[in-house]
Protein backbone atom coordinates (compact mmCIF):
# COMPACT_ATOMS: atom_id res chain seq x y z
CA UNK A 1 0.00 0.00 0.00
CA UNK A 2 1.33 3.54 -0.75
CA UNK A 3 1.70 6.45 1.75
CA UNK A 4 1.42 9.59 0.39
CA UNK A 5 1.98 12.94 2.41
CA UNK A 6 0.11 16.22 1.81
CA UNK A 7 1.54 19.24 2.62
CA UNK A 8 -0.46 21.63 4.65
CA UNK A 9 0.23 25.65 5.32
CA UNK A 10 -1.73 28.39 6.40
CA UNK A 11 -4.20 29.20 3.79
CA UNK A 12 -4.09 25.05 2.22
CA UNK A 13 -7.38 24.57 1.54
CA UNK A 14 -7.61 21.25 -0.90
CA UNK A 15 -5.70 19.05 1.93
CA UNK A 16 -8.87 17.29 2.79
CA UNK A 17 -9.65 16.78 -0.98
CA UNK A 18 -6.49 15.01 -1.77
CA UNK A 19 -6.65 13.24 1.29
CA UNK A 20 -9.89 11.52 0.39
CA UNK A 21 -9.16 11.42 -3.14
CA UNK A 22 -5.78 9.10 -2.81
CA UNK A 23 -7.74 7.53 0.43
CA UNK A 24 -10.29 6.57 -2.23
CA UNK A 25 -7.53 4.90 -4.97
CA UNK A 26 -6.50 2.61 -1.83
CA UNK A 27 -3.40 4.48 -0.04
CA UNK A 28 -3.18 5.69 3.43
CA UNK A 29 -2.16 9.28 3.80
CA UNK A 30 -0.43 11.65 6.38
CA UNK A 31 -0.97 15.73 6.33
CA UNK A 32 2.46 16.88 7.22
CA UNK A 33 2.37 20.91 8.57
CA UNK A 34 4.70 22.85 6.90
CA UNK A 35 6.58 23.63 10.14
CA UNK A 36 8.00 20.14 9.92
CA UNK A 37 11.13 19.41 8.89
CA UNK A 38 10.78 15.72 8.07
CA UNK A 39 8.58 13.69 5.97
CA UNK A 40 7.28 10.43 7.00
CA UNK A 41 10.01 8.00 6.40
CA UNK A 42 7.52 5.58 4.31
CA UNK A 43 6.37 8.60 1.53
CA UNK A 44 6.26 7.01 -1.70
CA UNK A 45 5.03 10.67 -3.05
CA UNK A 46 4.27 14.24 -1.37
CA UNK A 47 1.47 16.05 -2.91
CA UNK A 48 1.88 19.99 -2.65
CA UNK A 49 -2.27 20.45 -2.58
CA UNK A 50 -3.73 23.55 -3.72
CA UNK A 51 -5.13 26.48 -1.91
CA UNK A 52 -3.32 30.19 -1.40
CA UNK A 53 -0.47 29.07 1.02
CA UNK A 54 0.26 32.84 2.93
CA UNK A 55 -3.12 34.54 1.33
CA UNK A 56 -0.95 34.84 -2.32
CA UNK A 57 1.12 37.58 0.09
CA UNK A 58 3.79 39.04 -2.40
CA UNK A 59 3.24 36.24 -5.25
CA UNK A 60 1.46 32.91 -5.12
CA UNK A 61 3.70 30.66 -3.19
CA UNK A 62 7.01 32.81 -2.79
CA UNK A 63 6.57 32.68 0.97
CA UNK A 64 5.48 29.25 1.39
CA UNK A 65 8.20 27.98 -0.22
CA UNK A 66 10.67 28.81 2.63
CA UNK A 67 8.57 26.87 5.03
CA UNK A 68 10.95 24.41 6.78
CA UNK A 69 9.04 21.32 5.35
CA UNK A 70 10.40 22.70 1.77
CA UNK A 71 14.22 21.79 2.84
CA UNK A 72 12.97 17.75 2.97
CA UNK A 73 10.59 18.04 -0.02
CA UNK A 74 13.56 19.61 -2.08
CA UNK A 75 16.03 16.52 -0.70
CA UNK A 76 13.29 14.04 -1.35
CA UNK A 77 12.56 15.24 -4.88
CA UNK A 78 16.33 15.70 -5.36
CA UNK A 79 17.26 11.85 -4.42
CA UNK A 80 14.12 10.57 -7.06
CA UNK A 81 11.34 11.21 -4.90
CA UNK A 82 7.82 11.59 -6.44
CA UNK A 83 6.09 14.73 -5.97
CA UNK A 84 2.94 16.43 -7.36
CA UNK A 85 1.86 19.76 -6.74
CA UNK A 86 -1.56 20.79 -7.61
CA UNK A 87 -2.88 24.58 -8.72
CA UNK A 88 -1.02 26.59 -5.41
CA UNK A 89 1.10 23.53 -5.40
CA UNK A 90 2.50 24.35 -8.73
CA UNK A 91 3.17 27.57 -7.85
CA UNK A 92 5.10 27.00 -4.87
CA UNK A 93 7.38 24.29 -6.63
CA UNK A 94 8.26 26.61 -9.16
CA UNK A 95 9.20 29.43 -6.88
CA UNK A 96 11.56 26.83 -4.89
CA UNK A 97 12.90 25.89 -8.48
CA UNK A 98 11.67 22.53 -8.26
CA UNK A 99 10.17 22.75 -11.57
CA UNK A 100 11.15 25.68 -14.51
CA UNK A 101 8.80 28.65 -14.97
CA UNK A 102 6.30 30.99 -13.21
CA UNK A 103 2.90 31.63 -12.80
CA UNK A 104 1.59 34.68 -13.56
CA UNK A 105 -2.01 36.57 -12.93
CA UNK A 106 -4.29 35.52 -15.55
CA UNK A 107 -4.45 37.42 -18.36
CA UNK A 108 -8.08 38.33 -18.07
CA UNK A 109 -7.55 39.05 -14.39
CA UNK A 110 -10.75 36.88 -13.26
CA UNK A 111 -10.31 34.14 -11.10
CA UNK A 112 -11.35 31.75 -13.11
CA UNK A 113 -13.72 28.51 -11.61
CA UNK A 114 -14.95 26.21 -14.49
CA UNK A 115 -14.52 22.24 -15.69
CA UNK A 116 -11.58 22.55 -18.34
CA UNK A 117 -11.50 20.04 -20.78
CA UNK A 118 -7.51 19.42 -21.44
CA UNK A 119 -5.08 17.32 -24.12
CA UNK A 120 -2.35 15.39 -22.83
CA UNK A 121 0.77 16.33 -24.69
CA UNK A 122 3.45 13.93 -23.24
CA UNK A 123 2.51 10.88 -21.43
CA UNK A 124 5.90 9.56 -21.23
CA UNK A 125 5.82 10.25 -17.39
CA UNK A 126 4.56 8.12 -14.33
CA UNK A 127 1.55 10.83 -13.82
CA UNK A 128 0.35 10.57 -17.08
CA UNK A 129 1.36 7.05 -17.28
CA UNK A 130 -2.57 5.55 -17.89
CA UNK A 131 -3.67 8.81 -20.39
CA UNK A 132 -2.96 8.46 -24.09
CA UNK A 133 -1.24 11.11 -25.82
CA UNK A 134 -3.73 13.46 -27.30
CA UNK A 135 -6.78 12.02 -25.10
CA UNK A 136 -8.98 14.92 -23.81
CA UNK A 137 -9.39 15.14 -20.20
CA UNK A 138 -12.11 17.13 -18.44
CA UNK A 139 -11.03 18.25 -15.08
CA UNK A 140 -11.94 21.28 -13.00
CA UNK A 141 -9.72 24.43 -13.29
CA UNK A 142 -9.78 27.33 -10.17
CA UNK A 143 -7.54 30.24 -9.83
CA UNK A 144 -5.98 33.45 -10.40
CA UNK A 145 -2.71 32.83 -11.42
CA UNK A 146 -2.15 30.37 -13.82
CA UNK A 147 -0.63 32.44 -16.53
CA UNK A 148 2.50 30.32 -17.21
CA UNK A 149 5.40 31.86 -18.43
CA UNK A 150 8.78 30.66 -19.71
CA UNK A 151 11.24 32.28 -21.92
CA UNK A 152 11.93 31.07 -25.12
CA UNK A 153 14.82 29.14 -24.56
CA UNK A 154 13.63 27.10 -21.50
CA UNK A 155 10.37 26.50 -23.71
CA UNK A 156 12.47 24.96 -25.91
CA UNK A 157 14.01 22.39 -23.69
CA UNK A 158 10.87 21.72 -21.99
CA UNK A 159 9.34 20.49 -25.66
CA UNK A 160 12.41 18.46 -26.32
CA UNK A 161 12.47 16.63 -23.01
CA UNK A 162 8.67 15.94 -23.04
CA UNK A 163 8.23 18.23 -20.19
CA UNK A 164 5.07 19.40 -21.12
CA UNK A 165 2.24 17.70 -19.20
CA UNK A 166 -1.20 19.13 -20.25
CA UNK A 167 -2.76 22.01 -22.38
CA UNK A 168 -6.00 23.75 -22.37
CA UNK A 169 -7.99 22.76 -25.31
CA UNK A 170 -11.65 22.30 -26.90
CA UNK A 171 -12.41 19.13 -27.00
CA UNK A 172 -10.84 18.23 -30.47
CA UNK A 173 -7.82 18.57 -28.55
CA UNK A 174 -7.20 22.48 -29.96
CA UNK A 175 -4.97 24.54 -28.38
CA UNK A 176 -7.49 27.26 -26.51
CA UNK A 177 -6.31 30.45 -24.04
CA UNK A 178 -7.67 30.41 -20.96
CA UNK A 179 -5.57 32.29 -18.41
CA UNK A 180 -2.81 33.28 -21.26
CA UNK A 181 -0.30 30.50 -20.86
CA UNK A 182 2.33 30.34 -22.93
CA UNK A 183 1.36 27.66 -25.76
CA UNK A 184 -1.82 27.16 -23.30
CA UNK A 185 0.02 24.55 -20.71
CA UNK A 186 -1.41 23.70 -17.98
CA UNK A 187 1.01 21.49 -16.43
CA UNK A 188 4.23 20.64 -16.46
CA UNK A 189 7.65 18.37 -15.15
CA UNK A 190 11.00 18.26 -14.31
CA UNK A 191 13.56 17.25 -16.71
CA UNK A 192 13.86 14.01 -14.20
CA UNK A 193 10.30 13.28 -14.62
CA UNK A 194 9.83 12.70 -10.97
CA UNK A 195 8.39 16.59 -10.29
CA UNK A 196 4.88 17.31 -11.67
CA UNK A 197 3.01 20.46 -11.92
CA UNK A 198 -0.66 21.21 -12.97
CA UNK A 199 -3.00 24.46 -12.01
CA UNK A 200 -5.93 21.38 -12.67
CA UNK A 201 -7.79 19.79 -9.81
CA UNK A 202 -7.65 16.35 -10.26
CA UNK A 203 -8.60 15.56 -6.85
CA UNK A 204 -12.05 17.35 -7.94
CA UNK A 205 -12.65 14.71 -10.58
CA UNK A 206 -13.14 11.15 -9.29
CA UNK A 207 -17.01 10.95 -9.55
CA UNK A 208 -19.32 10.97 -12.69
CA UNK A 209 -22.05 11.82 -10.79
CA UNK A 210 -19.60 15.27 -9.94
CA UNK A 211 -19.11 15.87 -13.69
CA UNK A 212 -15.96 13.98 -14.32
CA UNK A 213 -13.63 10.94 -13.16
CA UNK A 214 -10.96 11.74 -15.41
CA UNK A 215 -8.68 13.16 -12.44
CA UNK A 216 -8.39 9.37 -11.55
CA UNK A 217 -6.14 7.71 -14.05
CA UNK A 218 -4.01 10.85 -13.42
CA UNK A 219 -3.18 10.47 -9.70
CA UNK A 220 -3.03 6.64 -9.98
CA UNK A 221 -0.41 7.15 -11.93
CA UNK A 222 1.48 7.90 -9.31
CA UNK A 223 0.62 5.07 -6.84
CA UNK A 224 0.73 2.22 -9.64
CA UNK B 1 18.51 53.55 6.46
CA UNK B 2 15.47 53.06 3.88
CA UNK B 3 15.54 50.71 1.27
CA UNK B 4 12.75 51.18 -1.54
CA UNK B 5 12.30 48.10 -3.38
CA UNK B 6 10.10 47.96 -6.40
CA UNK B 7 9.65 45.37 -8.72
CA UNK B 8 7.99 45.27 -11.60
CA UNK B 9 7.17 42.50 -14.87
CA UNK B 10 10.38 42.07 -17.18
CA UNK B 11 10.19 43.90 -20.50
CA UNK B 12 8.82 41.18 -22.63
CA UNK B 13 6.57 39.50 -20.55
CA UNK B 14 2.77 40.50 -20.84
CA UNK B 15 1.73 42.29 -17.55
CA UNK B 16 -2.34 41.68 -17.59
CA UNK B 17 -2.49 44.03 -14.90
CA UNK B 18 -0.99 46.88 -16.81
CA UNK B 19 -2.94 46.45 -19.59
CA UNK B 20 -6.58 46.40 -17.75
CA UNK B 21 -5.32 49.50 -16.36
CA UNK B 22 -4.24 50.80 -19.53
CA UNK B 23 -7.86 50.13 -20.96
CA UNK B 24 -9.96 51.33 -18.35
CA UNK B 25 -7.73 54.89 -18.73
CA UNK B 26 -8.94 55.08 -22.60
CA UNK B 27 -11.92 53.94 -21.93
CA UNK B 28 -11.96 57.51 -19.04
CA UNK B 29 -10.79 59.04 -22.18
CA UNK B 30 -7.61 59.87 -21.11
CA UNK B 31 -5.64 60.46 -23.98
CA UNK B 32 -1.65 60.03 -24.56
CA UNK B 33 -1.08 56.73 -22.62
CA UNK B 34 1.36 54.91 -24.52
CA UNK B 35 1.67 51.79 -21.94
CA UNK B 36 1.20 50.98 -18.33
CA UNK B 37 3.19 48.65 -16.64
CA UNK B 38 2.01 47.62 -12.65
CA UNK B 39 4.79 46.96 -10.49
CA UNK B 40 5.03 46.93 -6.16
CA UNK B 41 6.77 48.69 -3.49
CA UNK B 42 8.77 46.75 -0.94
CA UNK B 43 10.15 49.44 2.07
CA UNK B 44 12.72 47.98 4.22
CA UNK B 45 13.25 50.20 7.43
CA UNK B 46 16.98 48.64 7.91
CA UNK B 47 19.15 48.74 11.33
CA UNK B 48 22.16 49.18 9.33
CA UNK B 49 23.93 53.14 8.36
CA UNK B 50 26.09 51.48 5.96
CA UNK B 51 24.89 51.69 2.05
CA UNK B 52 27.56 49.39 0.54
CA UNK B 53 25.98 46.63 3.32
CA UNK B 54 22.68 47.47 2.90
CA UNK B 55 22.94 47.49 -0.97
CA UNK B 56 24.31 44.01 -0.40
CA UNK B 57 21.82 42.76 1.72
CA UNK B 58 18.62 44.21 0.54
CA UNK B 59 20.01 42.38 -3.40
CA UNK B 60 20.30 39.68 -1.39
CA UNK B 61 16.63 39.78 0.00
CA UNK B 62 15.69 40.63 -3.56
CA UNK B 63 17.29 37.67 -5.75
CA UNK B 64 16.19 35.30 -2.71
CA UNK B 65 12.26 36.10 -2.09
CA UNK B 66 11.18 39.77 -2.80
CA UNK B 67 11.01 39.17 -6.44
CA UNK B 68 10.46 36.34 -8.81
CA UNK B 69 13.83 36.90 -11.21
CA UNK B 70 12.16 34.04 -13.73
CA UNK B 71 9.86 36.95 -14.62
CA UNK B 72 10.37 40.10 -12.76
CA UNK B 73 13.14 42.68 -12.69
CA UNK B 74 13.82 45.07 -9.18
CA UNK B 75 15.68 48.43 -8.32
CA UNK B 76 16.81 49.29 -5.14
CA UNK B 77 16.74 52.72 -3.54
CA UNK B 78 18.60 53.31 -0.49
CA UNK B 79 17.55 56.69 1.39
Amino acid sequence: MKHVAILQFPGTNCDLDTKYAFEKLGCTTTIVWHKESKLPLNADLVVVPGGFSYGDYLRSGAIAQFSPIMNAVQEFANSGGQVLGICNGFQILTEVGLLPGALKRNIGLHFISKFQTLKVINNSNSFLQQCEKDEILNIPIAHADGNYYIDEEAFQELEANEQILLRYSNTKGEPVVVNGSVTSIAGVCNKNKNVFGLMPHPERALETILGSKDGIKMLEGLIA
Amino acid sequence: MTAIVNIFLKQGVLDPQGKAIHHALDAMNFEGVEDVRMGKQIVLKLTSDNKEDAQKEVKKMAEEILANTVIEDYTIELL
